[in-house]
């Protein structure tokens, strides 16, 4: 065989090899993020959304559910927030500005109340999805089986109630029955009793928690993404630059 | 001469006057070891295990500085290095995404030494060397998957321990001794700690020094498998070195530092845009603190794993299982031994070898993919299976191809054949 066609035997060798990793890697990630989860559509860019979902998260949710990682002051630097605004708003512990954010609820209260303590949420988005959490937040409805009165599709017999239904309004689910029958499966929700929001703006809400709570999983993924392009400019120049310096080097080898 | 290149030459003599070998050595190693100028991409991830050798121990070692290896504070711990220290993300991200990349670029390595037949006869050192470097490799990566006490950290530790409760009479007592515990507990994550941090380090370095030193004794192959240094003598640098050859410094390391940005570019696309890689180098489950009273759904290794794991996991009998999977790596050490074929590189040897080697590929990308998944599929179950019996199979065909003399070879060229 001739060194040109070896080449490129090697060349496709290695590419092929490169198409199965990908294809390897690619396929079991592209079935984890399908499923019955609605897509979000949460930027952290969109620093208003952001505002909103801390105003609402802290209304509606910090009751129970504590934030232990994320600092008051940090929210404030990060989401264009004066202490003062934060302190007003969006503190009703008591902490200091420099604390992090402290379940309002005791733990033996919680269980005795809901069965299960509520869980943290600082890194609920990197441990379940942003879209988890947005479909969760839309997939409560009425189940007089439950000890609350309520249930969720997206987290079966979930302890939660639903805490934002003066917002969203009363849900109840429709099923069929299933196939040979096997449990009945989920086909859709119908509005029971109205809320003071329709679902448009009640799917803004549930968007901007869970966006709120994107950022709470990872404060760095705010600036990230802008460093990260610098250093690949930074690194493509470097990189072009050793190429010629290499170009130059090698002239000599013949 | 001006003033300065006669204080320079100046410290140069006194360092000379007392380190008279400095200089050979450097010279030995850099300047005047010279390599195959027929290099092609394949030959760029020696160096570039390197560069995340180096990168590992650095952020390592900002990482120890804020990190906490106690149960009750390690998960907390991460995570203000995450939050609260300055660029804390980066370097944390920067060692996490290294980890990943390093198992990438000494797995392509070792297959590039099967490729071209580099851990055949002068070179059977350097691989066997190579070899223990991936095997405490592969005890590093897993104690420092530990570390974060994620829900993935503890349960993942409690199965790969559990492993050694295989082994007959002495089993249970064994994983006792290794956790320190009857759980992964504050005890086994303290020992990991100082194990991940002080004592494989040093094994690793040392080796990583040895295997680069039997490399320089014997000279590099390459993809032509040609030995260099039987052929003619005599360069424009040297009239005794091989013609073939090109000094490492500076030809190498500029190469070597234009293909180091090219891998960077890569390394830092996912760290900065996707550092969970899909929850491949990150797994979503060891964003929750470890909790012995609650399962996650799937345990699963990190991917760098799952080939072997695969296999323990299509083998029926635990103790069976085990050895599969542990005889699996072992049997790479004695590639040297079990392929007899004179040839070298792939370019020049029998077909029977060229889709052998393919077939080892293939088996072990469907095996990591196997190992990664929940495990549950029996049709997968019969597939894992048929590819560990031609994992295996590998090694049994290429001894016997090569032994009984039916691999029909190409002739090898007398010189390299050009560079690229």
């Amino acid at each position: 065989m001739t060194n040109k066609t070896s080449m490129r035997l090697m060349r496709h060798s290695f590419l092929a090899l490169l198409f199965v990793l990908a294809m390897a890697v690619g396929v079991p990630v592209m079935a984890a993020s399908g499923g019955s989860l609605q897509q979000a559509n949460a930027s952290l860019s969109d620093q208003g959304s952001l505002q909103n979902g801390a105003k609402l998260y802290f209304n509606y949710c910090s009751g129970c559910h504590s934030l232990k990682l994320m600092r008051y002051s940090r929210i404030a630097s990060d989401l264009g927030l004066t202490e003062q605004q934060v302190m007003d708003n969006l503190n009703f512990t008591g902490a200091k500005f420099g604390d992090q954010v402290p379940p309002s609820m005791d733990v033996e209260d919680a269980k005795r109340w809901f069965g299960a303590a509520p869980p943290d949420l600082s890194l609920m988005a990197r441990a379940k999805g942003v879209d988890y959490i947005y479909t969760y937040l839309k997939s409560f409805y009425l189940d007089p089986s439950r000890p609350l009165g309520w249930n969720n599709t997206t987290f079966p017999n979930a302890s939660m109630p639903n805490a934002l239904w003066e917002l969203q309004g009363v849900q109840t689910a429709v099923f069929k029955p299933g196939e040979k029958g096997g449990d009945p499966v989920f086909e859709k929700f119908e509005m029971h009793q109205p809320g003071r929001l329709d679902p448009k703006a009640f799917d803004v809400v549930a968007r901007d928690i869970a966006n709120f709570l994107q950022y709470a999983a990872e404060p760095a993924g705010l600036v990230r993404k802008q460093v990260g392009v610098w250093v690949l400019l930074f690194l493509g120049v470097f990189t072009l630059l050793a190429w010629l310096l290499k170009q130059e080097y090698w002239k000599d080898v013949h | 001469m001006n003033r300065l290149t006669r204080a320079m030459t100046d410290l140069q003599g006194w360092f000379n006057d007392r380190a008279p070998s400095f200089g050979p050595f450097y010279r030995k190693h850099m300047t005047e070891y010279y390599a195959p100028k027929n290099f092609n991409i394949w030959y760029i991830f020696g160096v570039l295990s390197m560069v995340v050798l180096i990168n590992q121990i650095v952020t390592g070692i900002f990482l120890t500085m804020h990190y906490k290896p106690s149960a009750a504070e390690a998960f907390a711990s991460v995570e203000y290095i995450m939050r609260d220290v300055d660029w804390g993300w980066l370097i944390r991200y920067m060692h996490s995404t290294g980890a990943s990349a390093f198992f990438v670029v000494v797995y392509i390595h070792m297959f590039r030494g099967v490729m071209y037949g580099s851990y055949k006869k002068p070179r059977e050192l350097v691989w066997v060397l190579g070899m223990l470097i991936y095997l405490v490799l592969m005890a590093e990566a897993f104690l420092g998957y530990v570390l974060p006490w994620g829900q993935m950290s503890f349960w993942g530790a409690k199965v790969i321990i559990s492993l050694f409760g295989a082994i007959p009479y002495v089993g249970g007592a064994l994983t006792e001794w290794i956790m320190g515990d009857y759980l992964p507990s504050d005890a086994t994550l303290n020992r990991f700690f100082a194990l991940h941090v002080v004592a494989l380090p040093l094994v690793l370095l040392l080796l990583v020094v040895l295997h680069i030193f039997a490399l320089h004794e014997v000279g590099s192959n390459n993809p032509d498998g040609v030995e260099i240094k039987k052929g003619p003598k005599g360069n424009r640098w040297s009239p005794t070195a091989p013609a073939d050859g090109v000094p490492f410094h500076p030809y190498f390391t500029v190469k070597d530092t234009f293909y180091t940005g090219f891998f960077l570019i890569i390394c830092a696309f996912i760290l900065f845009f996707e550092p969970t890689a899909g929850g491949w180098f990150l797994e979503h489950d060891n964003f929750v603190e470890a909790n012995r009273l609650v399962t996650p759904e799937h345990i699963k290794p990190v991917w760098y794993y799952t080939p072997f794991y695969a296999m323990l996991r299509v083998v029926p009998d635990k103790l069976l299982g085990v050895l599969v999977m542990f005889g699996a790596i072992i049997v790479l050490f004695f590639l040297p031994w079990l392929d007899r074929g004179k040839v070298k590189s792939w370019r020049y040897r029998g077909t029977g070898f060229r889709v052998a080697i393919f077939v080892l590929g293939v088996c072990f990308v469907w095996l990591g993919k196997i190992g990664a998944g929940p495990g549950t599929d029996p049709v997968e179950t019969i597939v894992g299976r048929v590819l560990t019996v031609l994992y295996f199979g590998f090694f049994a065909f290429l001894w016997a191809y090569t032994y009984f003399g039916w691999e029909k070879t190409k002739p090898v060229p007398e010189r390299v054949t050009g560079h690229d």
